[in-house]
C-alpha cells in the first residue's frame, strides 16, 4: 500500500526533506505530484528515524511544500526496457521525447546495475577495426573496451567519435550491432551533429538516444549515463548485441555531482569534486565489458573535456584510473591543421595485446607498434631540440628521427574525417614510414620480420 | 543479540539496541542479512559499515550481532580461488546468481563438501603447542599445506587419523593442560584486523627474484620487506605488479586487486593457469590466492580486502612459506577509509583523508617481514607486501603517496614520461630507491661474485651521469661534449634500451634470471669499458660506435634462457677484435 505524504518540510534543490515517513528505504524510488498533476522523480538518499532526505533527480521549480505529495514507490529508480528502444530517441530519464508511442516495456531494470562478478567476466580480445590509424595501429580498440577520448573545449571530438562510431566492424563478422548515445549536459547543435550523422549513414536505426542538453536541469545527468546502461546492457546481455555506447560529455556529469555533493554539504575532495568520485564514475565505467556465455558486448567511448587542457585534473585522471587507456586530441596538433588531431604518445589502449598479433590482425603489428611509439618520441624530442639549437646541433641519426616525426604526423596521424584505412593499409603505411630509419635502430622489431615486411 | 536500524546512509547504517555488541564485531543486516561491521558504539548505538549496497534498507530493520570480529577461514581450497573483500569466493558466487553479484549471498569462504587427503605427521601422544604441524594435504601439485595447531593451543594429541576429510571434520584432538578436549580440523579462524602470531621477527637479508632486471639489479627488494610502486595511470603500475605475481621466486602468492579494473582480475585468471613456474613448471595459479574487489564492488570490502589479504598471506607464511602480498591500489582502499570517516562525519585530516590514514597504512605494510614461525621445528617464513599507489595527476606529494613512502623500504617510481616513450617497465632509476641494498649486498657477493655490486653501481654511475650531460646537450648540443662523454651517453644509451627496457609480453624476454641480468650488464658494461681503453688510443669515435656486435647486443636480451651464456661469449670476442681492429686502424692512418 503506498502512501502520499503532504509533509515536505524542506526544498533546497536538488535535495528535499520529508518528515513523518514510514517504511521508508534507502535508495528508493520518490514519485513528487505537484498541485499541477505533474510528476518529478527523486531518490532517497538518507532515511534517520521518520525522516527521508530525497534527491531531486529533476528540477525543484514549482514543487509547493504545502500542497505537493510525496509517494514512495519501494522500488529504485527503473528504465523499462525493449528491443524497440532502438531508432528512439529519450531525454535524459528515459521518455520518450521524439512524439512516438510510449515504450511498451518488455521488463524495468534498475538504473544503477550490479556490480559484474570478476569470474564471471571474459576477457575483451576481439579486435575492433575503427578505419583510424592512431587507434589501429597503435591503440587498438578491442570488443568490450572502455576507451575514453580526452579533448578540450574546441577540439573535434565529436567528429572523432562519430567516426568511429561509423567505421567500427569487426572483421569477418556481421552480428548485430546497436548504438547507445547519452547526450549528457552538451548542446543542441553537439548532440544533432550526432544525430544527423546516424541518420545520413542509415545507423539511426540501430540506435538509442537518452538526450540531457545543456538547458535540462543538472541533476537528471547523474541519471542520464546509467539510463543509456541499462539500455546498453539489456540489448548487449540480454538480446546478444553488439553494442557501441558514446557517453558524452563525462565533465557535464562529474559537474552534477558536484553540485548534488555540495547540497549535501559533503566534505569534499580536489577541486570541490565529492571524495567518492572515483567510486562513482567506476560504477558507470565497469558496466561495459562482456561476460562468459553471452554472445554480445558493451564498449564504451566516453568522451570528456578536460578542463584547462589539464590531464590532472581529476575528472581526466580518475576516468584514466579506471578506463582501459584513453586516447588523448592535442591541441597543437589541432592547430597544425591535423586531423583527427590524436597525441599519440600519452595516449593509450590497455587491452590492446591480447587483440592483435597473428590471426587477429598481423603477426607484425605488436614490433611495428612499439617501434612507431619509441621512433615518434625520439623523433620530437630530437625536433625539440633542434628549436632551441638549430638542425646543425643534431646528430645525423637524430635528423632522421625528426623527419620521421613530422611524416608519421603528416601522413600516419592526419588521415581526415572520411579516409577508413583497413588495418593492413595502417600496418603497411608504418613499415613505409619506418623505412625512413638506420636499420640498427629498428630494435623493437624481430629481424625475421624486418625482412619479411620491409620494402 | 539484535538491534533495529535507525538510519542509513549509503554504506553506514546505525541501528539501536546493541548494547552487548562488542566494536569490530560483524553483523547481520535487514532482511537480506547483509554483512556489516561495527565502528563506532555510542550508548546502545552502533555505527555499522555494511559491506554490501544498502538499497532497500530502511529503519526498523533488524540488525544482528554474531559477537565475532571480522574474520576469514583459513585452511586447504585457498589456492587456485578468486574471492571477494570478505573472503566470499566469487566463482561460487557466479554459479549462484550469474554474472551479477546479488546481495546477502552466503557462502562459505572454503568448500565444505570437497574432501582433501590428510596426511598426520605428528601421531597420538606428541606434546604440541600452536604452530606445530600435526599434518598436511597436498592441496595442489605445487603446494602442501601445512595443517597446524592454531594459537594459543597447546596440549597432548590424543588421536590423529589420516584419510580423507572435509575442511570441517575433525581429524586430530588435542587435550590441554587443564585436560579440556579440543577437536581440531583443517580449517581455522582468524581475525583479519589482528597479526597472526609469529615466534619472532628477523631483519630480512635474501633478495625476492622478481626477474626483472631493473627490479633484480638496481633496486632490489628482500623477501620479507616492502615495497611501494607509485605512478600516474597509464605508466605500467599493474603490468609490475602482474609480473612480479607471475616470476617472483617466492612459494605463495596472495594478489589483491583493490578497487582496480574488474578485466584485471579476469586477465590474471585466465593467464595464470595458462603460465607456468620457470623453478618448478608447474602452472602459477597453483600458487596464487586472488583477492578482488573491483571498482564497481561496494567500497566498504574495499576496505576489508586489504586485510582479507595480508591475513592469507600470513597464514601461509606460518607454514614456513614465502608469501608475496601485491596490493593494487591501496590509494583505492585509502579512498574508502576516507569515504566511510566522511560519513561518520569524523574530522578530515588531509585531503579529506582521516587523521588516521598513515597509522592505518603503517600497520599494514609493519604486517610484512621475516620471521621464525610458532612450532617446535623453529621453520622460517616471510611475507613481502608490494603495494601500488595511485597519486592523483601522479603528484606524490598527496598524503598516500607520502604516508606510504615514510614506510616501505623500496620505492619504484613510475614515470609517464618513459610510458609515453614505451620505456617499459617505466620505472624511473633517478628518483627509485631500494633500502635492502647494503643488508642483500653479502648475499649477491656469495652467489655472483663481488662484481654483481660493483657492476651495478658503475651502471647507475653512469645513468646519472647521463642525466647531468644531457642539461649540458640541452643548452649547448652534442658537438660540445668530449669523446669521453660521448661514450658515457652511448652506454646510458645501452644500459637503458638494452638492459632496463623489458617486455613483459615476449617470452623470452618477460623472465630473465640472475645469471642472465649479471652478463648482459657486464657485455654493456665491457663496451663501456673497452672503447674507452680505445678512445685513449686514440680510435675514432664514430667507427667505435658502429661496430656490428653493439647492435647485437641490442638484442642480446631476447636470447633463450639456456643459450644466453654462448651467445654472451661471443658477442664479447667478436666485440673485442672489432674494436682492436678500429684500433689498429687507427694507428695506421
Amino acid at each position: 500500500m503506498i502512501k502520499d505524504y503532504k509533509t515536505i518540510r524542506e526544498v533546497a534543490s536538488p535535495l528535499m526533506v520529508v518528515e513523518q515517513v514510514e517504511g521508508v528505504t534507502y535508495d528508493e524510488l520518490a514519485e513528487i505530484e505537484l498541485p499541477s498533476g505533474e510528476l518529478r522523480r527523486g531518490k532517497v538518499l538518507e532515511v534517520e528515524g521518520d525522516k527521508a532526505v530525497v534527491q531531486l533527480f529533476e528540477s525543484a521549480q514549482g514543487i509547493n511544500l504545502a500542497q505537493s505529495k510525496v509517494r514512495f514507490l519501494g522500488h529504485p529508480l527503473e528504465l523499462a526496457v525493449s528491443e524497440d528502444m532502438l531508432g528512439r530517441v529519450f531525454n535524459g530519464m528515459g521518455r520518450p521525447i521524439d512524439g512516438g508511442p510510449e515504450l511498451l516495456a518488455e521488463a524495468y531494470r534498475d538504473i544503477n546495475g550490479m556490480p559484474m562478478n570478476p569470474a564471471a567476466r571474459a576477457y575483451p580480445a576481439e579486435f575492433i577495426q575503427t578505419g583510424v590509424s592512431t587507434i589501429d595501429g597503435l591503440n587498438t580498440l578491442v570488443r568490450g573496451q572502455k576507451l575514453p577520448i580526452f579533448s578540450a573545449s574546441g577540439l573535434p571530438h565529436a567528429a572523432l567519435a562519430a567516426q568511429i562510431a561509423r567505421q567500427a566492424k569487426v572483421l569477418g563478422d556481421g552480428e548485430n550491432f546497436a548504438v547507445v548515445f547519452a547526450a549528457v549536459g552538451i548542446t543542441f547543435e553537439e548532440s544533432e551533429y550526432f544525430i544527423e550523422d546516424f541518420k545520413r549513414t542509415g545507423a539511426i536505426d540501430r540506435t538509442v538516444v537518452f538526450s540531457n542538453l545543456a538547458n535540462d536541469p543538472a541533476v537528471e545527468r547523474i541519471a542520464t549515463p546509467r539510463m543509456a546502461l541499462t539500455a546498453a546492457e539489456y540489448l548487449a546481455f540480454e538480446k546478444d548485441m553488439q553494442v557501441l555506447v558514446i557517453i558524452t560529455d563525462i565533465t557535464n556529469y562529474a559537474e552534477a555531482l558536484r553540485e548534488v555533493s555540495a547540497a549535501k554539504k559533503e566534505v569534499p575532495g580536489r577541486r570541490g569534486y565529492p571524495g567518492y568520485l572515483y567510486t562513482d564514475l567506476a560504477t558507470m565505467y565497469e558496466r561495459a565489458g562482456r561476460r562468459i556465455g553471452c554472445k554480445g558486448s558493451i564498449t564504451m567511448i566516453p568522451i570528456l573535456t578536460m578542463p584547462e587542457d589539464d590531464k590532472t585534473h581529476p575528472i581526466p585522471d580518475l576516468t584514466g584510473y579506471i578506463t582501459e587507456g584513453q586516447i588523448i586530441l592535442s591541441r597543437d596538433l589541432h592547430r597544425k591543421g591535423i586531423v583527427p588531431p590524436v597525441d599519440v604518445l600519452p595516449s593509450l589502449s590497455r587491452l590492446k595485446d591480447k587483440g592483435i598479433g597473428e590471426g587477429k590482425t598481423r603477426e607484425d603489428h605488436a614490433g611495428t607498434m612499439n617501434q612507431l611509439f619509441a621512433a615518434y618520441s625520439r623523433g620530437k624530442d630530437a625536433k625539440e631540440l633542434m628549436t632551441i639549437l638549430g638542425e646543425a646541433a643534431l646528430s645525423d641519426d637524430d635528423k632522421l628521427f625528426a623527419k620521421f616525426a613530422d611524416e608519421f604526423e603528416k601522413q600516419y596521424v592526419n588521415q581526415g574525417n572520411t579516409t577508413n584505412r583497413s588495418i593492413q593499409e595502417t600496418l603497411d603505411l608504418g613499415w613505409k614510414l619506418l623505412s625512413i630509419l638506420p636499420r640498427a635502430e629498428l630494435k623493437r622489431i624481430k629481424p625475421e620480420l624486418i625482412e619479411k615486411y620491409m620494402k | 543479540m539484535s538491534g533495529t536500524i535507525i538510519k542509513v546512509s549509503g554504506p553506514l547504517v546505525v541501528a539501536e539496541g546493541l548494547s552487548d555488541a562488542n566494536v569490530s564485531d560483524v553483523v547481520r543486516v535487514g532482511s537480506q542479512r547483509l554483512i556489516g561491521e561495527i565502528l563506532n558504539m555510542s550508548g546502545d548505538k552502533a555505527s555499522i559499515q555494511v559491506y554490501e549496497e544498502t538499497s532497500g534498507l530502511g529503519p526498523g530493520a533488524v540488525v544482528e550481532t554474531t559477537g565475532m570480529p571480522m574474520s576469514v577461514e583459513l585452511g586447504p581450497g585457498m589456492l587456485e580461488n578468486i574471492y571477494d573483500g570478505i573472503q566470499r569466493p566469487l566463482p561460487e558466487i557466479r554459479e549462484m546468481s550469474g554474472a551479477s553479484i546479488s546481495r546477502g549471498t552466503d557462502v562459505p569462504a572454503l568448500n565444505r563438501s570437497k574432501k582433501w587427503d590428510f596426511v598426520p605427521t605428528a601421531k597420538a601422544g606428541d606434546k604440541l603447542s600452536g604452530g606445530d604441524v600435526i599434518g598436511t594435504v597436498q592441496e595442489t601439485s605445487a603446494i602442501s599445506h601445512k595443517i597446524m595447531v592454531p594459537p594459543g593451543l597447546s596440549g597432548t594429541l590424543l588421536s590423529v587419523e589420516e584419510g580423507s576429510f572435509t575442511v570441517t571434520d575433525t581429524v586430530a584432538v588435542l587435550e590441554d593442560e587443564k585436560g579440556v578436549k579440543h577437536e581440531l580440523s583443517m580449517m581455522q579462524r582468524w581475525p583479519v584486523r589482528i597479526n597472526r602470531p609469529y615466534a619472532r621477527k628477523f631483519v630480512p637479508s635474501r633478495p625476492m627474484n622478481s626477474g626483472q632486471r631493473i627490479i633484480d639489479t638496481l633496486f632490489p627488494i628482500a623477501k620479507g620487506g616492502t615495497a611501494a610502486v607509485p605512478g600516474p595511470f597509464g605508466s605500467g603500475k599493474t603490468v609490475v605488479q602482474h609480473q612480479l605475481a607471475k616470476w617472483s621466486d617466492v612459494d605463495i602468492v596472495v594478489y589483491i586487486g583493490c578497487g582496480e579494473r574488474g578485466n584485471e582480475m579476469t586477465d590474471v585468471l585466465m593467464e595464470f593457469p595458462e603460465l607456468t613456474d620457470p623453478r618448478n613448471g608447474e602452472p602459477l595459479m597453483k600458487r596464487t590466492v586472488l583477492i578482488a574487489n573491483t571498482s564497481d564492488m561496494p567500497v566498504a570490502a574495499r576496505e576489508a580486502s586489504i586485510y582479507t589479504g595480508i591475513t592469507i598471506a600470513e597464514y601461509f607464511r606460518d607454514m614456513g612459506y614465502d608469501v608475496a602480498v601485491l596490493a593494487d591500489s591501496t590509494s583505492r582502499w585509502a579512498e574508502a577509509l576516507r569515504e566511510m570517516s566522511g560519513r561518520l562525519e569524523e574530522m578530515p585530516g588531509e585531503e579529506g583523508y582521516p587523521a588516521y590514514l598513515a597509522s592505518r597504512i603503517a600497520q599494514f605494510y609493519e604486517r610484512a617481514g621475516c620471521v621464525e614461525c610458532l612450532g617446535a621445528d623453529g621453520r622460517q617464513g616471510s611475507v613481502t607486501a608490494i603495494g601500488a599507489v595511485s597519486p592523483p595527476g601522479g603528484d606524490i606529494s598527496e598524503p598516500v603517496s607520502q604516508a606510504t613512502m615514510r614506510i616501505v623500504k623500496v620505492f619504484w617510481a613510475l614515470d609517464s614520461s618513459l610510458a609515453y616513450a614505451r620505456h617499459f617497465p617505466a620505472i624511473n632509476w633517478l628518483t627509485s630507491y631500494s633500502l635492502y641494498l647494503d643488508t642483500l649486498a653479502p648475499w649477491y657477493s656469495k652467489e655472483f661474485g663481488p662484481k654483481y655490486m660493483t657492476n651495478r653501481d658503475k651502471a647507475m654511475h653512469i645513468l646519472q651521469e647521463e642525466n647531468e650531460l644531457q642539461e649540458i646537450v640541452r643548452l649547448v648540443g652534442q658537438d660540445a661534449l668530449g669523446a669521453a662523454d660521448r661514450l658515457t651517453m652511448e652506454t646510458a644509451k645501452m644500459l637503458r634500451e638494452d638492459f632496463l627496457q623489458q617486455n613483459a609480453f615476449v617470452d623470452e624476454d618477460a623472465y630473465s634470471s640472475y645469471g642472465k641480468q649479471f652478463e648482459l650488464m657486464d657485455l654493456i658494461l665491457s663496451f663501456d669499458e673497452m672503447s674507452r681503453a680505445a678512445l685513449e688510443k686514440g680510435a675514432d669515435m664514430k667507427a667505435l660506435f658502429a661496430i656490428p656486435s653493439k647492435a647485437r647486443i641490442g638484442r642480446a636480451k631476447m636470447a633463450a634462457p639456456d643459450r644466453y651464456k654462448e651467445e654472451y661469449a661471443g658477442i664479447l670476442a667478436d666485440m673485442k677484435k672489432e674494436i682492436d681492429a678500429i684500433i689498429e686502424g687507427g694507428e695506421d692512418a
